[in-house]
Formats: structure tokens, sequence, C-alpha cells
């Protein structure tokens, strides 16, 4: 994210808590959106937040830790998540997760030097008839072995 | 609405969505049109079918023909044979429908069978986003009978005689609920509906809103009526993308026909539905923690009483439902408690959605009356074991459920049976194990989600499931001591008598039952140092077998610690005392000489 982007997507916070500002409980929603925007949630966007909604920065910080959809650090290009809902631990996604670990060479929750890629180990994502599963951004890949992981990540590293 | 002579149906469910259905819709639509038939035909996406093991599915109507295992590029081949010829293709049908050559209705196919669809009624039969079939199908019908013709109390005497109760796991009775709510006095209450489905594999509440998200909205209005609220939240899962869009096109669709907002269907009843999307939080499926979340905060808990239908949301009177309690509630005032009343077993009335996973056949969403057994629904709804494989056990609850072994498998599922076998009925999540999986294993991993999911607040289940988990994880590596297992039940037992809610009450709950039926297991890894499925690494045994190994050395060069040694063209040898059990040398051996025991 350059500055220019970065300067025109606070700009667009402003909207995002002007919308919400009057509602009662707007924080999660607002964080909410305020991840969707940035991918994670600057200080930055924080502190404004913080101003507009008049909650304190340590008030901020503790929603945002709680829940695991809000980051702190900026997320990779693509997250790769593996499911390891009960249905898809059953059927091996422990060794679907492991492979990914040798493949790109990170661990579930880290992202890898060149920004690429994101690994996360996902709750249960509700397809469970596709068991094992793996997600790259929005593309599911359903019923796979570790075997395929290779070709999957290949195709999002050219 | 407009006339078709023919109703294509595709799936839209999250199942058959990640298998491209989109694409299939695009390539009917697109086809279609270059036969000119695209008013007489029509495509429509629905809700999900529940046969999710055989996505994408698509039905034609009326001959109701059940294609599984759609490809984008069978689409030509059903337009030109079926929808211009008039040919069925028996080659894509579900081949369950197919019997002597003739084609059998899906309702007689051993997965439909059986079942009795009222929370999914409109799945897989709807567009979702399109009001219009809602209302075709009796949609807010019920509501019109509530607003014009009965009294708030009498909408409460037909949930509580209907013996309606919460599907979201605790069981709790619906009416009771709404009657503490409309007896509390407040300017204002508040409608809630939780749809934060966070027990791995369950997702019957995902398929309601994806399939029939009205049936919640007409739910909740009725609800509000019932208490005298006026504003609703739904809390659901932003993991859920496709139930949050059909909800909120849902929602506005109602508010322009009049059916949320002002002056409901002309009467001076006001109510209106706000979502609100959780972060990825299991705790927040306990309701003072959902609640709490809502209202900006962190997703703890607190202590009941007071309880949320006193003082709940913004310290209002608030009641809470799940997705699929609601999607009951319509068909209760159509049909009436009676008919409700009349199906499942004494104290647990209605029908239940479970959702089928692991290692069974027909993979997705089942209805069935309550009581009936898990052996039917396991091997006649689910088709049974793939692989040949034994039945090993089946887990309901999520992670505050336990694990029933086949000895129990005749028993009617009820809510008070499940709790008698030390398992729960929690939201209907039922996995499916066989031979091939390790029951300490299965306790261990349902701990650690515990570990990770605990909000923090109360002392016995931070430090509680955390020690257990220890246990678990020691005993897994095979280093488990003699006392371990009377360790983990009375942690287990302190844990559920003095946690501060439903997460912590019942995270035990994993364990006591493995514990209960599959003692024997935890005592091979203790003991005999064993893991008698084989999923255990640290309990792993690595082998060269003499006869087949050529003296290669690959795998002694592989090895990490090198715990490998021989001489070339001479069989290898493993030192089990050095070995990381690591597995690389399995995986490199050219001739498979080395065995895993």
């Amino acid at each position: 994210m350059t500055e220019m982007e970065f300067k025109e997507k606070l700009s667009k916070l402003e909207s995002i808590i002007n919308e919400h500002k009057n509602q009662q409980g707007a924080l999660m929603p607002v964080l909410n959106e305020t991840q969707e925007l940035f991918g994670y949630l600057p200080e930055e966007a924080q502190k404004r937040i913080s101003e507009e909604l008049d909650i304190s920065m340590a008030e901020i910080y503790g929603v945002a830790t709680f829940y695991s959809r809000f980051t702190l650090k900026p997320r990779g290009k693509h997250t790769i998540g593996v499911c390891l809902g009960t249905a898809c631990y059953v059927k091996n996604a422990q060794e679907i997760i492991d492979r990914i670990k040798k493949e790109i060479k990170i661990s579930a929750g880290e992202t890898t030097d060149d920004g690429l890629f994101t690994l996360e180990a996902t709750r249960c994502i509700g397809c469970c008839g596709l068991a094992p599963v793996m997600t790259v951004g929005e593309d599911v890949y359903g019923k796979i072995v570790p075997e395929d992981v290779t070709d999957i990540i290949k195709k999002y590293q050219g | 609405m407009e006339m078709y002579r023919s109703h294509v149906m595709v799936c839209r469910g999250t199942g058959c969505t990640s298998s491209n259905s989109e694409q299939i819709v695009k390539n009917f639509e697109e086809l279609l049109k270059q036969h000119g038939l695209e008013n007489e035909v029509v495509v429509e996406r629905t809700g999900c079918f529940g046969l999710c093991a055989l996505g994408p599915i698509v039905i034609i109507y009326p001959e109701a023909s059940f294609y599984s295992l759609v490809k984008p590029e069978d689409v030509e081949e059903i337009v030109n044979e079926h929808l211009i010829k008039g040919r069925v293709v028996k080659r894509l049908l579900y081949a369950e429908t197919i019997e002597n050559d003739t084609i059998k209705s899906i309702d007689d196919v051993d997965f439909y069978k059986k079942q009795v669809r009222i929370a999914l009624r409109n799945c897989g039969v709807i567009n979702p986003e399109n009001i219009d079939e809602y209302i075709a199908f009796d949609g807010y019908k019920a509501l019109e009978k509530v607003l014009t013709g009965m009294k708030p109390t009498e909408v409460i005497d037909t949930i509580k005689k209907s013996g309606l109760r919460g599907r979201g796991g605790g069981g709790f009775p619906t009416g009771t609920k709404w009657e503490f709510a409309a007896k509390s006095q407040a300017d204002q209450k508040y409608v809630l509906c939780n749809a934060d489905e966070g027990d791995p594999g369950a997702f019957m509440d995902r398929s309601v809103l994806e399939g029939d998200p009205h049936a919640v909205i007409e739910a909740m209005t009725i609800a509000a009526y019932a208490i005298g609220s006026s504003q609703g939240y739904v809390y659901v899962r932003a993991e859920y993308p496709i139930a949050v869009k059909r909800l909120a096109i849902a929602i506005s669709q109602a508010r322009e026909y009049g059916l949320l907002g002002q002056n409901i269907m002309g009467t001076d009843f006001n109510f209106d539905l706000e979502i609100r999307l959780g972060a990825g939080a299991f705790v927040c499926g306990e309701e003072t923690a959902l609640i709490a979340s809502i209202e900006g905060e962190r997703g703890m808990p607190r202590p009941r009483p007071p309880f949320p239908a006193v003082k709940g949301l913004f310290g209002k009177p608030t009641i809470l439902n799940n997705v699929e309690t609601y999607a009951n509630i319509p068909q209760i005032i159509n049909n009436g408690a009676e008919w409700f009343a009349a199906m499942g077993t004494e104290k647990s009335k209605g029908t239940k959605v479970f959702a089928l996973g692991g290692k069974i056949n027909n993979t997705g969403l089942v209805e069935v009356p309550m009581g009936t057994t898990m052996r039917e629904v396991i091997f006649e709804i689910g088709g049974g074991i793939p692989n040949g494989k034994k039945f090993k056990a089946a887990q309901t609850g999520g992670p505050s459920g336990g694990c029933i072994p086949m000895e129990h498998i005749d028993v009617p599922i009820d809510y008070d049976n499940l709790i008698a076998l030390g398992s729960m009925m929690g939201s209907g999540g039922l996995i499916v194990m066989d031979e091939d999986n390790c029951m300490v294993d299965i306790a261990r991993f349902f701990l650690d989600f515990t570990v990770d999911e605990s909000c923090g607040k109360c002392t016995p289940c931070r430090e509680g499931t955390k020690r257990m988990l220890d246990i678990l994880e020691k005993i897994v590596e095979g280093k488990g001591q003699e006392g371990d297992i009377e360790k983990l039940e009375t942690l287990a037992n302190t844990i559920k008598n003095s946690a501060l809610c439903g997460l912590g009450q019942t995270a035990p709950n994993p364990v006591l039952s493995t514990l209960k039926y599959f003692r024997d297991e935890y005592e091979a890894h203790i003991y005999d140092k064993k893991c008698p499925a084989g999923v255990c690494q640290g309990l792993a045994k690595y082998t060269i077998i003499e006869d087949k190994c050529k003296g290669c050395g690959i795998c002694a060069k592989q090895c990490p610690v090198t715990a490998i040694s021989g001489k070339p063209k001479t069989p290898y040898i493993i030192e089990h005392e050095k070995c990381a059990k690591c597995g690389v040398c399995l995986e490199k051996c050219p001739f498979g000489a080395i065995i895993k025991a």
C-alpha cells in the first residue's frame, strides 16, 4: 500500500465511522469494515476510531485482539486457509497443513517474507461435504490430498 | 410471477458453490438463450439440497430429475437432450434414483425417504433472493395470522404447547423463554437471532440463511409481536458471506413489501431488523457473550441471573433464539401446536437437522423426526462408512459434546438421551469416525479448540482446560504416566461444576465421553506406548522390512537424527531410541520397505 492509497483509505474510514456513529454498539461494525478496508487494523485507523467514537485506545485494543478476524499486522497478498473443523480433521487435514508449512516455510498465523502468502488454520467453513478443504482467498479446494498442495500453491506464485 | 414449462434448480449452497455451481448456472443461461428458450425454461439459484457429497446438484422440474456431480461442461448435454428433446440424461442422474432402468422419485431414495423437512422446507425449493417465491410457498402467512387474529399471549401459548426447544444446543423450551420476556416491563425489548454457528462440523444455520432467509425474518417478527419488541438483530458469522448477502437482500425486500418497518401489514405493529457481524469468537455462541459483542465489547459471558429475558441487550429484556429454532416457528403457527407436538419423543418434539460429516458416504444435511436412531441416520440415510471400514464412534455436539460408540447406536436421538450418554445435541453436527481415528487424539483436538476459544474470564475454563490439554498432549506424544487418567477426570469434573458459562461447563465432555467408552485406548497410549489406530506420531514405530530393503541407503541419508545405519546392499536398521518419528524415511524409501506401526 503506498502512502497515497493509505491516505485515501483513511478518508474512506471517515465515512464508515460517520455511518455508524450514532448506532448503539458501533465499535464492532466499524472494526469489521476497517479490517475489510485495510486488510488489517492500522494504529492510525484505531486512533481515528478512538477519537470519533470516544472509546479509549485500550478498549479498542482489547476488542481488536479478542476476535480472531481482526489483525494488527498487514497480511499477505493471498491468505491460505486450511479448515481444521472436525469433519476435515478426521479426514487428515493436519497432513495438508503440514505439507503447506513445508512448502512455503512458514507456520500458521505467519506471513511469508515476500508478502505473498499468509497461512491460517481456520475454523469450520461449513462445506464439510468437501472435506478436507483448503482455501486461497475466495477460492475453495475440496477433497484434496497432501500431494495436491504444491500445484495449488504454484497457481498463485506466478 | 412468470410461468415456465421447466424449472432448472441449481444448488448455490456453500458446498456446491465451492465446486463451481455458479459456472453451471451461467452455462445454462447462455445455452438457453442461444436456443431461444429463455422464456420457456427458467434457471433458479437455490439453497442447499442436503446431499453435499454429490454436489454440484441440479434438479429439473416438472420431472424432478436429480442430476448429481454435474460439471459445467455437462450442461450442454442436459440442455440438448433433456430441455430440448425431453430425454433425461441418465448418465448424470443420481445413481440411487435409477432402479431396474426406471427412474424413482427423489423422495423414495434412502437419503430422503426417512427425512421430514420442516426447518429445511424451502431449502433447494425456492430462490432465496426472491421474496415472491417465499410468499408463493405460504411465506408470511403465519405472520398475517398472528398480526390479524392472535393475541401475543396466544402466540406464546401455541409455541409452548408445540413443545419446541432451542435448537442451538441447550434445548431450553422456546415458548417459556418468550413468556419471561413478554412479562418483563420495559420501554424497549429486543429480539435476537444467533447465527454465529461456531460448532465445527455444523452448517444447518448457514444453509437455512442461505436457502430460506425469509423464514427467519418472519419468525423474528412473530417473536417480536409476542414479546412486544420493535427492534431485532441477527448476529451472523462474517465467515458466511453468502448467508450475509442473502439475508441482507431478504431484509430489504421485506421492508419494501411492508413486512418489516412501520405499520406492518397495515397494523400498528412496528419491527425492524439489523445484521451484526461476528468476528470469529466461538464463545459468542453463548447468549450473554453474544449480547456483549453486539454492544461493541469483547464477547465475554456474564453470570446469570439476571437472565437476558429480564436484562439483556443494552440492559433491556431480550430473547435470543437460534436460526433453526426460528425456522420452525412459521410452520407451527400455520399448522398448529398439535401438528408439531405429534412428531418426536415425549420431551423432544418436532424434527432436528443434522450435518453429517466425517467418515460417512452421504455427507450433507438431513432433517429427521426426533427419536430417529443414530443407526438410521448413519447407515440408512447416511449410507454407512466408506471403503468398507468399521464404524467406531459418532461425535455429536461439537466441542461441547461427546462420542457415541457402536453399543449405543440404537438409542433414539433426543435431547435427554444424548445427555444421558454423556454427549449433547448441540447444534446438530454429527461427525462419524471409523477405525482409523484415534479417540485420544480426537479428545486432544477438541480441547485444543476450547483452549484457543476460551475467553479467559473465569479460572476453571482458562487454566483448567489448558492443564487438561497439557496432559492429553503428553499422552499422545507417548509420555503419558500412571495417574494421568485420574488427573484428567478430577480436572474435568471440577471444570464442569465451576466454569462460568456453557463453553467451560461442557468443555470436558469430549474427554469424559471418550474415557467412558474408549478407556482402553487411553491405557494403550499410556501403558503400552501404542496408538491402536496408528494416528499419534509420537507413538509410531518405524521399521525396515529386511526382505524388501535393497540397501540403497537413501533413508539413512535423509534421516535428520542419524538413527538409520547399515552397509550398502544389505538391509538397513532403525535405532528406535534415536528415532524422532518424523516419517521422512518412509516417505523417501523407493521400495516401500519401511512400515509404520
